[in-house]
Order: C-alpha cells, then sequence, then structure tokens
C-alpha cells in the first residue's frame, strides 16, 4: 500500500491535552493503583496483614464475589443491571449441596442448569419486551429466593454435602497454599476478560451497552448479545453458590442477601461506567479484592466492627462514582 | 447508464398528511446527487424509504435495477446502501479502530480477535482518507469531523454502492469540509453514487452534479446544478415564482400594528456566539413590533431563539431586556425578566403530555398563582377559561389530557402558557408549523393583536409568506450569522430571498 | 372504532386492576379465611403494613420524578440508632433527630441526583451500604432495649381501635396527597417527571424540586423507622428495615405509578402494599409456603409493569 499521501490533513497531536491523558488513565488503571496503594499501606501498618494466610484468607473470601462480579461486569457493561444474582447464588449453593449425593458432575450440573436457565429467562424478557432490567431482575430475585425455598422446606432443610465427596474438595483442596476456588475464579476471570477483548461478542456487548441504536444500525443481534450477558450472568453466579457450597459443606439458605449490591459496588469501584459500554475484567478483580482489603483491615483493627466496613465501602463508592462522572466530563471534551 | 437507485412513483402516508406524493428520482452511479428541500417538505422521508426505515405505500424502489424492499435498516445496509447521518451513528466510547472494524473485526488463527492488526488496519485506512490520529482513543475524543470519517470509512468498507449522506457538515470546520469533500470525489470517480442532503447552497454547488427539489412531499425540479441559478434553486425550495406580486390575504396576519413602536428597544441581542453554531448575532426587538427571523433551515434561528432565553449556553454574547442585562442566563432568569419562548418541538420541550390542559396552561405561572405553596383552583381556573375562550382552545374541558388534543390545540395551550406571564418579549419559533390551516390563521391573528397591545414579538418561520406579511422587520440568518436586516416597505419575499442567497 | 378501545381498557386496567384486585383479595379472605373478618386479624394486617405504606410514600414521589431511592432500608436502620443516643432528652427530641437524619441522608441522595448528575441507583445506591454501616456504628453495633414510656406508648397505644402507627400512616397518606395534588411543589414535581426538557425551560426550579424529593423521601423512611423502633420496643439497627426499598418499589409499582415518572397515584401506592400485604397474609393462613409467596409476588410485579408499560403513548 502506498504512503499516506502528501496532502493528509494532520489532526494537530497537542489536542491530546495531558489533562485528557490523565484522565484516561486514572480512569482505566485508578483501581489498580488505589488496591496497591491500599496494599502497601496495611502492610505497613499492620504486622499481620502482610502474611500469606492472610492475604490467602482475603483471596479465598474473595473469589465468590469475583466469580458473580464477573457476571455481573458483562451485564453493566452491556448497559444492564442484574439484581438477582444474590439469590440465584444462594440457590446454587443449595442445589450443588442436595445434588451432592449423586457425585461431582451431578453437583456442578445442577446448579449450572437451573441458574442458567434462570439467567435465560431474564435475558429473554428484557431483550423482548423492553422492560427495565431493574424491575425484571427485581422479580426474579423474589422467584429465585421463592424457588430456594421451595426446594428446602422453607428454609428448614439445609442439604449438606456426603462427607467423602470429591465436590468438598472442590471448594476446600489448595493448589500451592491458594484454595481451589482462587484458582477457578483467577481462570473464569482470564477467560471472561478474554471473551470481552478478544472476541467478536466482547467487542458486541461493548457496542450494545455504548450505544443500542448505533450497534443496532451497525448490523449488530443487539436481543441475543442481551440475553446472553444475562445467562452468564446466572451461569456464574450459580457457579459461585456451588463452590461456596462444596467450601462450607453445606447449602446454607440464608446466603446471598444483598449480595447484587456487593457485586454492583465491586464492578463500579472497579471502573465500570452504570451506563454501560465500558469497563474492564481486571477493573472489577480490583475492585472485588479492595473491598476485601478493606474488610480485612477493619478485621484487623479489631474493635471495630463490620459495619465500619460498609461504612467506608459506601463513602468509596460515592468517591469514585463523582470521581468518575468528573473525569468523563474532562474526555469528553475536545 | 442505469441508476443504481431509482425510486418510481413512491408515495407514503402518514395519517392525516401525505408525505411523499408519486416522487420519481434516479441516482446514478459515479454522481453526487444533491437532495433539497425545507422542513416538510418530504425530504426524510425519501431518505428513510430509500434506506428500508419506512417502506413505500405506493410505487416502487430500484435498486441496481431490481425491484426491492427493504423490510429494516440493516436490510438496505446490507445490500450495499449505507447512510452517514449528522449525529455521528457510532458508537463514542470505543475506540476509532474498533468502531471502524465493529462486526468484521480481523481474527488471528485461533479464531481471536488481531487488536494489532486491527490497529494497523485502522491506521492506514483512516490515512488514506487523510485522517492521521491516534486509532485506539475512544471515539468521542475525537473531532466531529474525524467521527464522520470514520463512519464514511466504515460505509465503504462494507461495500457500499450508495452512499446517503444526510447533513453531514453541519458540526464541522471548514478545515474538516475540505476532506470530506475530496474524500467524496474520490469515492465518486470510482463509482460510488452519493445522495447528498444539506441546506448550504455553498457545498451544493461545490460537490453535486444533479439536484432534485421536493416540495410539499412532490418533486418540483430535477436536473442539473451546472447552470441553476440560486435564486432560482432556493425559489424551487420555497414554492415562490421570482418577481410574483404579492397576494392579499394569504395569511391571517394584517399587519397593523407598526405605527405603535417606540424607538428603544425592549430586547437587545449583542455578539451572540457559540462554536459551530452561531457568529456574533446581534439585533434589537422593539414594544408593539413584530421582529421576524428569516432563513433557511439550519441557519441558526432556534439556537438564538434558546440563547435568548438562556437554554443554549454561549461561549459569549449578552442578552438585555429594558437596557439591564440578563446575568446568569437560564430559562428561568429569562421568564423573570420577561422573556418567553415558544420552542420548536413542542413534544419534546413544550408539552407535559399527562398532564391536563389547564396544568400544561399555568405550569410556568403556578408560583404566581399560588398562595403559600397552595394551589388556589379558583385563580387558575379563571385565567384557564380566558385563554381557552380567548384562543378557542378545543377540548373536551379543562381537565383533558393534553396528549389528546390536536397538533394546533396543543400549540395554543402552550401559547397560553408563555402569555399567563405577561411577558415583555415573545419568542415564536415555528408557531403554525404542523397544525390546521383554521388554526394557524388564529394564531397569526392573534400574534397580530398582541404586537398591537405592545407586546414585542420574535417570530421564527420558514414559511416567507407568513414572515412578510406578519413582520415588520426581519432579521436575516444565514450560517449562523446575520445576514441582513429588511425594515418595512423592505420587507418582501424576494428581498428575504436575495439577502439568503447572496455570497 | 377498535383502535380506540384498546387503549382506553389498558387504562382502566391500569387505573383500576389494583383496587379491584385488593376488593378480590379481601373478598376472597372474608369467604375462605377463618377468621379473617376478625377485628384482631384486622388490626394486624393494617400494623404489618403501615411501615411500607409509609416508605412507600415517599418512593412514589421520588419515582414520580423519575428516580428510585435504593436506601431507604438503611435510613430506616439510622433513625433507629439516633433514637437511643437522644432519648435521655425526651421523645420528641430524639424523633426529631432521627427525621434531621432521615432528611440528611435524602438531602445527600437529591444533591447527589440533581447537581452531580449521577444516576438514581448509583448515587442511592452508596447511602444503602454505608447507611445500614454509619447506623451500626452509632449503635455500637448492639440492639438496645427502649425503656422510655412515651415512645413505648407510641408504639402500642391505640385511638378508637387502631393502633397510632396505622394512623400515623393514613394521615401520612392523606398528606401526601394533598401535597401531590394541591401543592406547587407536587403539580411541579409531576412535571419535571413527566417532561424535565419542558419544565425547565418553563423555568422550574427542577434541581430543587428534586432535592426536596429526595429529603421528604428520607424523612419518611426515618419516621418509618422509628415508628418500627417504638412498636418492636427496641433499637435493632442490624435488622430493621432490612429489604424495606424492596416492598416500597413494589408497592409502588403495583399500585400503577409508573417508573419513567410523571404521575404519582398516592392511593394506588396504598392499594399497591395492602395488595402485596394482603397476599402474604393470604397464602400464610392457608398454609401456603413462604416460597410460593415469593414467587406470586415476582409474578405480580412483573404483571403489573407490563400492564403500565402497554399505555406508554410514543
Amino acid at each position: 500500500m502506498t504512503a499516506v499521501a502528501e496532502q493528509s490533513q494532520q489532526v494537530p497531536v497537542a489536542r491530546v491535552a495531558t489533562s485528557e491523558r490523565l484522565a484516561a488513565l486514572a480512569q482505566r488503571h485508578g483501581a489498580l493503583a488505589v488496591l496497591l496503594l491500599a496494599l502497601l499501606v496495611s502492610a505497613l501498618t499492620f504486622d499481620a496483614f502482610a502474611s500469606f494466610d492472610n492475604l490467602a484468607g482475603i483471596a479465598i473470601q474473595s473469589s465468590f464475589l469475583v466469580i458473580v462480579a464477573l457476571g455481573m461486569t458483562f451485564v453493566i457493561i452491556g448497559g444492564g443491571i442484574d439484581l438477582s444474582v444474590g439469590s440465584v447464588f444462594a440457590l446454587g449453593g443449595v442445589l450443588a449441596a442436595w445434588a451432592s449425593q449423586w457425585g461431582l458432575l451431578a453437583a456442578l450440573a445442577a446448579p449450572l442448569l437451573v441458574c442458567g436457565a434462570i439467567g435465560l429467562l431474564n435475558g429473554l424478557i428484557i431483550a423482548r419486551t423492553g422492560l427495565a432490567p431493574f424491575i425484571v431482575t427485581l422479580a426474579s430475585l423474589l422467584g429465585a429466593r421463592g424457588l430456594l425455598l421451595a426446594i428446602t422446606d422453607e428454609g428448614a432443610t439445609t442439604y449438606l454435602v456426603p462427607r467423602d465427596a470429591v465436590f468438598l474438595d472442590l471448594g476446600r483442596g489448595t493448589l500451592w497454599g491458594l484454595g481451589y476456588p482462587v484458582w477457578i475464579a483467577v481462570a473464569l476471570c482470564a477467560l471472561g476478560g478474554l471473551l470481552l477483548q478478544r472476541t467478536g461478542y466482547g467487542q458486541a456487548v461493548y457496542a450494545v451497552g455504548g450505544s443500542e441504536d448505533a450497534a443496532s444500525l451497525m448490523g449488530l443481534p443487539v436481543a441475543r448479545v442481551k440475553t446472553l450477558t444475562y445467562l452468564l450472568s446466572g451461569l456464574l453466579a450459580g457457579l459461585a453458590g456451588a463452590l461456596n457450597a462444596a467450601r462450607l459443606g453445606s447449602g446454607v439458605t440464608i446466603l446471598g442477601v444483598g449480595m447484587e449490591l456487593d457485586a454492583i459496588a465491586a464492578v463500579v469501584i472497579g471502573g465500570t461506567l452504570l451506563v454501560g459500554g465500558a469497563g474492564t475484567v481486571s477493573g472489577t478483580l480490583c475492585g472485588v479484592l479492595l473491598l476485601g482489603v478493606i474488610q480485612n483491615v477493619i478485621n484487623q483493627i479489631g474493635n471495630l466492627t463490620s459495619s465500619v466496613q460498609s461504612v467506608v465501602s459506601g463513602a468509596f463508592l460515592v468517591v469514585v462514582v463523582v470521581t468518575q462522572s468528573y473525569l468523563s466530563r474532562i474526555r469528553r471534551l475536545r | 447508464m442505469t441508476p443504481v437507485l431509482e425510486v418510481r412513483a413512491v408515495t407514503k402516508r402518514f395519517p392525516g398528511v401525505r408525505a411523499l406524493d408519486a416522487v420519481d428520482m434516479a441516482v446514478l452511479p459515479g454522481e453526487v446527487h444533491a437532495l433539497v428541500g425545507e422542513n416538510g417538505a418530504g425530504k426524510s422521508t425519501l431518505i428513510k424509504v430509500l434506506t428500508g426505515v419506512y417502506q413505500a405505500d405506493d410505487g416502487e424502489v430500484l435498486y441496481r435495477g431490481e425491484r426491492v424492499s427493504f423490510a429494516r435498516p440493516l436490510d438496505a445496509q446490507r445490500a450495499g446502501i449505507s447512510t452517514i447521518y449528522q449525529e455521528v451513528n457510532l458508537v463514542p466510547l470505543m475506540s476509532v479502530a474498533r468502531n471502524l472494524f465493529l462486526g468484521r473485526e480481523p481474527r488471528t488463527r485461533f479464531g481471536l480477535l488481531d487488536i494489532g492488526r486491527m490497529n494497523r488496519d485502522a491506521a492506514e485506512t483512516l490515512g488514506r482518507y487523510g485522517i492521521d490520529v491516534d486509532v485506539t482513543r475512544p471515539l468521542r475524543s475525537t473531532s466531529l469531523g474525524t467521527q464522520q470519517m470514520v463512519a464514511l470509512a466504515r460505509a465503504v468498507a462494507i461495500d457500499a454502492k450508495v452512499l446517503v449522506m444526510d447533513e453531514p457538515t453541519s458540526s464541522l470546520e471548514p478545515r474538516e469540509v475540505r476532506t470530506l469533500f475530496d474524500v467524496v470525489r474520490r469515492l465518486r470517480d470510482q463509482g460510488l453514487a452519493v445522495v447528498y442532503v444539506s441546506h448550504r447552497l455553498d457545498e451544493l454547488y461545490e460537490l453535486c452534479q444533479r439536484v432534485t427539489v421536493l416540495r410539499d412531499g412532490r418533486v418540483v425540479h430535477t436536473g442539473p446544478l451546472e447552470g441553476l441559478e440560486r435564486l432560482a434553486l432556493v425559489s424551487h425550495m420555497l414554492g415562490r415564482d421570482i418577481g410574483r406580486v404579492r397576494r392579499e390575504g394569504l395569511t391571517g396576519f394584517t399587519g397593523e400594528h407598526a405605527a405603535t413602536a417606540n424607538d428603544t428597544p425592549v430586547l437587545r441581542v449583542e455578539g451572540l456566539t457559540k462554536r459551530h453554531q452561531l457568529h456574533d448575532v446581534s439585533f434589537d426587538v422593539r414594544a408593539g413590533e413584530v421582529t421576524g427571523l428569516g432563513g433557511l433551515l439550519g441557519s441558526g434561528r432556534s439556537e438564538t431563539a434558546k440563547a435568548i432565553v438562556g437554554a443554549l449556553p454561549l461561549d459569549s454574547g449578552s442578552v438585555s431586556v429594558d437596557g439591564r442585562r440578563l446575568r446568569r442566563p437560564s430559562p428561568a432568569a429569562a421568564i423573570r425578566a420577561g422573556i418567553a419562548l415558544l420552542p420548536e418541538d413542542r413534544k419534546a420541550e413544550g408539552i407535559i403530555p399527562d398532564l391536563s390542559v389547564r396544568e400544561n396552561i399555568v405550569l410556568a405561572a403556578m408560583p404566581r398563582l399560588a398562595r403559600a405553596g397552595i394551589v388556589t383552583r379558583a385563580r387558575q381556573d379563571a385565567i384557564v377559561e380566558m385563554f381557552m375562550t380567548r384562543l378557542r382552545i378545543k377540548a373536551a374541558g379543562p381537565e383533558q389530557r393534553v396528549a389528546e388534543l390536536s397538533g394546533g390545540n396543543q400549540q395554543k395551550v402552550l401559547l397560553a402558557r408563555w402569555l399567563c406571564l405577561h411577558p415583555k418579549v415573545l419568542l415564536l419559533d415555528e408557531p403554525t408549523r404542523g397544525i390546521d390551516v383554521g388554526a394557524k390563521a388564529e394564531v397569526q391573528k392573534l400574534v397580530d393583536e398582541l404586537a398591537a397591545q405592545g407586546l414585542a414579538v420574535v417570530l421564527i418561520s420558514s414559511d416567507l409568506e407568513e414572515l412578510v406579511e406578519g413582520a415588520d422587520r426581519v432579521v436575516v440568518l444565514r450560517a449562523g450569522a446575520v445576514a441582513g436586516e429588511l425594515v418595512g416597505d423592505e420587507v418582501t419575499e424576494d428581498a428575504i430571498v436575495a439577502t439568503l442567497v447572496a455570497p | 372504532m377498535t383502535t380506540l378501545a384498546a387503549p382506553a381498557r389498558a387504562r382502566y386496567v391500569q387505573d383500576y386492576g389494583v383496587y379491584a384486585a385488593v376488593l378480590a383479595l379481601l373478598l376472597f379472605n372474608a369467604l375462605f379465611t377463618d377468621n379473617f373478618l376478625d377485628l384482631t386479624n384486622l388490626r394486624t394486617q393494617l400494623v404489618q403494613v403501615a411501615p411500607v405504606v409509609i416508605v412507600a410514600l415517599g418512593m412514589a414521589l421520588v419515582i414520580g420524578s423519575e428516580g428510585i431511592d435504593l436506601s431507604v432500608g438503611s435510613v430506616m436502620a439510622l433513625a433507629a440508632a439516633v433514637i437511643p443516643l437522644y432519648l435521655g432528652s425526651g421523645m420528641w427530641v430524639a424523633i426529631a433527630m432521627a427525621l434531621l437524619a432521615g432528611a440528611a441522608a435524602g438531602a445527600l441522595n437529591g444533591t447527589l441526583v440533581a447537581v452531580v448528575n449521577l444516576q438514581p441507583i448509583v448515587a442511592t445506591l452508596a447511602l444503602l451500604v454505608a447507611g445500614r454501616g454509619i447506623a451500626l456504628v452509632l449503635a455500637d453495633g448492639q440492639l438496645k432495649q427502649i425503656r422510655n414510656p412515651d415512645l413505648l406508648a407510641l408504639g402500642r397505644d391505640q385511638v378508637a381501635g387502631l393502633p397510632v402507627v396505622v394512623w400515623i400512616a393514613i394521615l401520612l397518606a392523606l398528606m401526601v396527597g394533598a401535597v401531590v395534588h394541591r401543592t406547587t411543589y407536587g403539580r411541579q414535581l409531576v412535571a419535571v417527571g413527566g417532561n424535565r426538557a419542558a419544565a425547565h425551560l418553563a423555568g422550574l426550579p427542577v434541581r430543587r424540586v428534586l432535592i426536596v424529593t429526595y429529603v421528604l423521601c428520607g424523612v419518611f423512611a426515618a419516621l418509618a423507622g422509628v415508628l418500627a423502633t417504638a412498636r418492636l420496643t427496641a433499637s435493632d439497627p442490624s435488622a430493621i428495615g432490612n429489604l424495606m426499598e424492596l416492598s416500597a418499589i413494589t408497592a409502588v409499582v403495583v399500585g400503577g405509578t409508573p417508573l419513567t415518572g410523571g404521575r404519582i397515584r398516592v392511593l394506588g401506592t396504598v392499594a399497591g402494599a395492602l395488595l402485596m400485604q394482603l397476599l402474604r397474609a393470604t397464602l400464610i393462613k392457608h398454609d401456603l409456603p413462604d416460597s410460593t409467596a415469593q414467587l406470586v409476588q415476582a409474578a405480580i410485579i412483573l404483571v403489573a409493569v407490563y400492564v403500565a408499560r402497554q399505555r406508554r403513548t410514543r
């Protein structure tokens, strides 16, 4: 191909102001920077913090939220929201515990099938009827919880995973000191990130979230893209619940209440815009870890309760979102 | 030569109006074909029929010699008809390269996206269009000119045979327009057919070979641009014969109020400037006078009106009422100063659809009519009844939902809303557009009465007749700047048209 | 003409469907449920629904402005935590401070939405997360018994056979109805929710209206927290108001107030809360499990929102 024509009009490069570059950088890597800062400060302040056991503990405790938040990331980037993940998480755990009596495969298949179906239902309703995702997933939050109650005798029955089941290993085994769920979460994040950044589907999710009209005009199958994000969210929430059940050894019925909000908070703190069209899996990962570190630090301090943790999280959320809003405004100007 | 895209006797009806009436138009390969017409002429409807948004009720659409019927825009696009809109229809948050290749990204051996190649190819493609920009930046951080180019490059890359460009230059800087035109000419030379919709006459004459003029849904002229005088072109668009004699009584205006005007202006507008939209617009408006704002579509009339009431942030300029300058411009401040604006788009910016006629009328005046924050129905009812009678608003009653009224009555409701405030200055943006003939005449008569009572009225209208018969003086805008001002006897259709086209 | 009949019919269902459903449930229970019409039972139902009604009224205002408030449950907890701190100065002071806390929360929400231009979901999400935390910090994480006789009386007393709590809910519903229909603020709120651009051009103080709305929602939630504390005879910030936002939003949506704003149905909201309460009670009394209740609730929400959607005349 020939070189660029002589008369090419040069767009003045100086146009990219430093403020804009900084803003872009902050938006993309802000969560990571804050996480590293938090890790550093905590390690310096608390002796017990930087121990391998403590860090491994943070990792395993966060791993379940990571998986749920991964699904939420897809949904939010695609312009939607999924309030049902907490209930689906609990449902997944109960189903896994109940099915574990028939082996590892059943223990994984049951939650994936049912929770995937719920996710699919969410997606289909939202994509086909145009009802607000907020309300539809609110309804499935209730519905999933209802389903959970139905299969556990109104919450009375807690299914136990058989003590010799292989399934338990999945939740309790370790590899190089880190629990299996941590490795699974990391692997899923890597896959998720790949899906989002390096496949046509991922680009489609960004496009649909960024501008549904444009995406439609550009020939993308908008309904299918949206439905798949909800399917993914349901599957991942169910899987996380199953792993959690493996770790606990039983299907605890009261879990997951409010988990969707933790997931949303983590996704937002990680740099994903709630309006859709932008965000990364790595950001979400940082967001979850940051919340985990905060919780851990507060426990280290000892006297303060987990309530302080939620205050800090909430304040954090506000600061992040306001900053995001401000940064978007800088980047919008020409 | 067979036309690549053609419509024959195409008709499109909507409830109550015939948007397109037996339209014939043929676009040849290797030509840039201008499509012009004022608002309501049918331009956008025709474009929508060509690109699959609408389906024609009668007649046929032929693409490459064969009858086609596109069920939706995607079908037209796949067939090779691409559209570039005024508002860039790409994804603002995604990078330039990703936008360019969305849906057809280059893959690596394993089926994953090859981002490196995508970026390289994007840079190269845009380079051929004369654009040198970092393709990994989000689209919205690039200039609009670049964004248009990306849209253009994408359209061409997906193998378009026909390119429809709808007002592509309205937000571009002159330099970017040059680049765009170079590219379009190159594409044309390669055999692409372009349908170019614009009302910037200079551009049309520079770029296009043939022109089709629409008016009231019909084709009134089609032919080469070379040799067609600008005056003749505009006359076709506006429907005036050159040198036509003005007839009496075509509008409701009687023009009997000019005598009461005094010399000190009630409203003084100075140096209104906003990048791409307004350039140093200044004029005065006197009490008892109707000042018309004339100009073609896109000349900045509505923007001027919005800027006056503080609804459009300005780069510079000032608005003064009775000598006092409006300090922090906002609609509320404008209302306090005595300025009222009847906006152009009554659906998006006018009526509150679920509220009643009464509530819509008293909306702006509510604080004045209330006592200690409590709504006083008695006062409201009195005002509402007065206006419903005076303006002859036809409704089942003041409690009827305003969304159920006809366009003309909705307009009257909005007018009543502003009159409730007893403003000193009333800006009317296309007050008679989209309403029936009877209501039109009523509104025009009302404007006369208001001026006679001492109100200062600014009348924006695309209807030349209305402007000529209703206004005492006319400020003519062109491309966001004042092209000229006509007073009294100077206000004739010919003079307005001449000012419009003068280079 | 058939084309006109369909939208009119849909509007009827939307407007009056919830009342019909409530009546139907009442009838069903009167006929088929033992002791339903028993005064004690009716009183219990009303007492249980009262706090939801109070919160839902505030939520209806916010939804009418095309917004949402997820933090109402946490604000209830906040109020519950504040009360014991000031009971030493008397019941009225304590209540005043609790309401002030609610107002402050609302002001924060309102500012984030109206001035910083955040989406209401995000803005109120923050307080949802942090609010309960703040409440627990204030309460040192403990449940505190209430011994102040005035406050206990508030929770226990009855006037003309109805508990005070119920009277407050009724009064508040009447007041909100009056505000929405008869005050400048109320009409401006509906206009802002109906067409914000038009309201702005008409000179309405959009920002102020929005902030006031969120403040009111916060105050109502705080009031519900105060009353719940009084009835519980204990301040329990960890449990009070749990999932209240769901119940409130459900009541508003089922009652016919569209999520897109522009219309506030006060009576509908009350009916919506009653409907969900009766539903739950019916299912319980007929030994149908909680799970069924949840599933039915979910179905009703979907139906209500779907019916409301039909109406949009775009």
